[in-house]
């Protein structure tokens, strides 16, 4: 069942036409990859599902809803979680005051308790950490905690933002596998905007290829990664 | 650049000194020195003109031994480097007195180098006296160097001793009115003679600070032995306790310190409130709002307007009891209906948008348009004094528990919102309002509750303010109110609410106390603000996470 429907979305920056026409479909417990090049448009299509930019045409729907005109805030009580691009820990906070905010939307003691000891358990470094001022930690941890904090509102889908953005190599492995885990584990609905084609394309099941504004590809991941134009394109492979 | 020096590093000392020398000279041409050289410390001895003089080279030679790039630690360097350093911060002294000798038009530029101003530098001997007061400034360094010589409990003895002495002096007449009725006359006119302390009390007072600063080292050691003793539970009681005394003693106060000084604890009390409410939404909200004063303005004028009882019989007259929460919803709404148009700005567009509201409201005030309300120019005045059950709340002292209870009351207020779940909002809007939006919290929501809650403080102190002084002007609300109350939050500690006490007491009561500076107030007040950036960034009493942001910058990245 799709979750996500995404509908030819047209925005603007001022007068620039930013998506032309951008649709894309989620469907329950997937990882879907939306890749593309600077400035194709993904965080653009990020922000217009969460609500920060306005639509001039097309929809979003979200579980059957039209979700184009509630305030990003109240998404997050509908399931629908972001981690912003650049990790935006609250770098002041510990990580457990992090995470405590991350469950803002709830009111259920128990079931956040819960959801917390589950996510330190999924994030072993987070549990190190909990005392520790979020700002202080490595890249990695921020991207971490980001992760760990927006599972705390217990999304149905997960928005993530280059979430390898300016990580060491061996980080951004790790970031992916968790990406990998979230999903299996908790059965969380992942659609991941990445640049890191490669890496983001091996942990989905399904991926979209965004160039200056439109969908220029889309299919499974396994063939994604076959295919010759996207090879050359994207993945750096001749 | 590290390695130790052997010798003392002459050039960097000069310049040490010659820095220092700055402020002396500084004080001397605005006019300082002038106006204090009749005001004495100690009868006949010591006046507060030569306490001014006397800090820089002391100063000099006391801080320049800390400075290991400067100076090596050894005995006779300490001691050549103070008495070096304090005969050079008299340098530009000397020349004053020179340039002054031999231009007789100088004081068309600096009008304060007056005759009787070099008769105090020169110690009235003439151009002799330049002698003598270099001689005295290396004195003074050498003296403020050698303190690092003495052992602890020595060192201890003369901070105890410095202080004692300049408290006692400088607030000598408010010294006197408060012993006179509690411990008779006979008694204060043997410590002080005209506001001044007299020499034997001095000497007595020099005995007892240092005494007790040499000998409390085994108090305090018997103290943390008591403390070690006595288990955790007892502690708590004996913290309940103290409280229980802290409070009473607040509550007899006013009956204790006499009239003066509880008129001015009420302003303090004022500024405590009003520094609470704008805490709410700079330090837990960072929502920088420089116009704090509307809210006080808006406060005062409708305690003013709706209570006053004027003569010809045309006011409202209400009580003040049913107006005060009138004051808190006034300013409340008010506070919501500036919040809404500057939701989007942030920091610096904030801030400036604020401080035209400030202004917004003191034009109003003082406009035609609301003339026949506010009184334009006028004011409003015959404000009643709070009264209830026959008891009338007319003097400082029963004016105080008015602002107490209002204290009590925006205190409380303020402490419960810091722990919950509303605190939590402000605090992750603070740091980074997408993100808090992406958590799900409603910044709309969010902003104007804070903009609402901490106007509501401002509110209350604007119309204690009215009933205090019986008329208000719209002279009073100018934007030096919103720059005090935000001076105090940034000296007491930004987001500590014991901070905002602190530092109210001390910028606003320590003003109100030391009347003689009043020329000057806005003079030490940048200087104190200046010292605080550099030297103590998060306050006097900083709030937890403040101090935890600012230990953390350092080791991060």
């Amino acid at each position: 069942m799709s979750l996500l429907k995404v509908n030819n979305i047209h925005a603007y920056y001022g007068n620039i036409h930013a998506l032309k026409g951008v649709t894309i479909d989620v469907n329950e417990g997937e990882i879907v990859s939306l890749i593309g090049s600077n400035g194709a448009g993904k965080t653009t299509t990020l922000r217009a599902i969460s609500g920060l930019m306005s639509l001039r045409e097309g929809s979003v729907e979200f579980e059957g809803e039209d979700i184009a005109n509630y305030a990003s805030h109240d998404l997050v009580g509908r399931g629908i979680a972001m981690v912003p691009e650049g990790r935006g820990v609250f770098a002041k906070m510990t990580v457990m005051e992090n995470l405590e905010l991350g469950a803002y939307t709830r009111n259920d003691a128990d079931g956040i308790k819960q959801d917390l000891e589950r996510i330190l358990e999924l994030f072993p470094r987070l549990a190190e950490r909990k005392t520790q001022i979020s700002g202080t930690m490595s890249g990695g941890e921020q991207q971490m905690l980001a992760m760990g904090r927006a599972m705390m509102a217990q999304p149905k889908l997960l928005l993530l933002d280059e979430p390898s953005m300016g990580l060491a190599p061996i980080l951004v492995e790790l970031i992916f596998d968790t990406v990998k885990e979230l999903n299996e584990s908790t059965g969380t609905t992942i659609l991941l905007v990445e640049q890191n084609a490669h890496m983001s394309l091996q942990v989905s099941h399904r991926g979209y290829v965004l160039q200056t504004g439109e969908i220029v590809t889309q299919g499974n991941a396994k063939d994604l990664q076959q295919d010759e134009s996207i090879k050359k394109a994207y993945l750096g492979i001749e | 650049m590290n390695k130790e020096l052997t010798t003392i590093d002459w050039q960097k000392l000069a310049r040490y000194g010659l820095l220092w020398g700055v402020a002396a000279v500084y004080v001397s041409v605005i006019g300082m020195i002038e106006s204090f050289s009749g005001r004495s410390i100690i009868n006949n001895t010591l006046t507060l003109a030569q306490v001014l003089l006397f800090i820089p080279p002391i100063a000099a030679g006391y801080m320049i031994v800390n400075r290991k790039e400067i100076m090596p630690q050894d005995r006779n360097s300490v001691l050549m480097g103070g008495a070096a350093v304090g005969a050079i911060s008299s340098a530009w002294v000397v020349l004053l007195i020179i340039v002054q000798g031999a231009i007789p038009g100088i004081r068309n530029v600096f009008i304060n180098v007056s005759p009787a101003l070099i008769e105090v530098l020169t110690f009235g001997l003439g151009f002799a006296g330049v002698f003598i007061y270099v001689a005295v400034t290396a004195v003074l360094g050498l003296i403020g160097a050698s303190v690092h010589l003495l052992p602890d409990r020595g060192r201890r003895a003369v901070y105890n001793v410095v202080l004692t002495l300049l408290i006692a002096g400088a607030f000598g007449e408010i010294f006197t009115q408060v012993l006179r009725p509690l411990v008779g006359n006979v008694v204060v006119r043997a410590l002080y003679t005209g506001g001044a302390l007299n020499l034997v009390a001095a000497v007595v007072l020099v005995a007892i600070a240092g005494g007790l600063g040499w000998y409390r080292q085994e108090n305090q050691a018997r103290y943390e032995a008591f403390r070690g003793e006595i288990g955790t539970p007892r502690q708590k009681q004996v913290y309940q306790y103290q409280v229980a005394i802290g409070i009473i003693l607040l509550l007899i106060l006013p009956w204790i310190v006499g009239r003066f000084l509880s008129d001015v604890m009420v302003t303090i009390g004022l500024f405590i409130m009003m520094g609470l409410g704008l805490n709410i939404a700079i330090g837990m909200a960072g929502l920088l709002d420089l116009g704090y004063v509307t809210n006080y303005a808006v406060g005062a004028y409708i305690l003013g307007i709706l209570t006053t009882v004027p003569p010809d019989g045309s006011g409202y007259g209400f009580s003040f009891w049913i107006i005060l929460p009138l004051c808190l919803f006034g300013a409340m709404s008010i506070g919501f209906v500036f919040g809404l148009p500057v939701l989007r700005m942030r920091g610096d567009y904030l801030a400036i948008a604020t401080l035209g509201f400030g202004e917004i409201i003191r034009i109003l005030a003082i406009s035609e348009w609301l003339e026949p309300l506010a009184g334009g120019a006028q004011g409003v005045l015959y404000i009643p004094k709070p009264e209830i059950f026959g008891i009338s709340f007319s003097n400082p002292q029963q004016l105080y528990y008015v602002v107490f209870a209002g204290c009590a009351l925006v205190l409380y207020v303020s402490w419960r919102l810091n722990n919950s779940r509303t605190g939590r909002q402000w605090m992750a809007m603070r740091e980074d309002e997408d993100v808090a939006q992406a958590m799900g919290i409603n910044l709309v929501r969010t902003k104007l509750l804070a903009f609402t809650i901490s106007a509501a403080a401002g509110g209350l102190a604007g119309g204690m303010f009215a009933a205090k002084l019986g008329t208000i002007f719209p002279t009073s609300f100018n934007i030096l109110v919103s720059i005090n109350v935000l001076s105090l939050i940034i000296v007491g500690g930004i987001g500590s609410i014991p901070g905002v006490i602190v530092g109210a007491i001390f910028l606003i009561g320590t003003p109100e106390l030391l009347r003689e500076f009043v020329e000057y107030r806005l003079l030490i007040y940048g200087a104190v603000l200046v010292w605080m950036m550099l030297a103590r960034p998060e306050g006097l009493i900083p709030s937890a996470v403040r101090k935890r942001e600012l230990k953390s910058g350092v080791d991060s990245l």
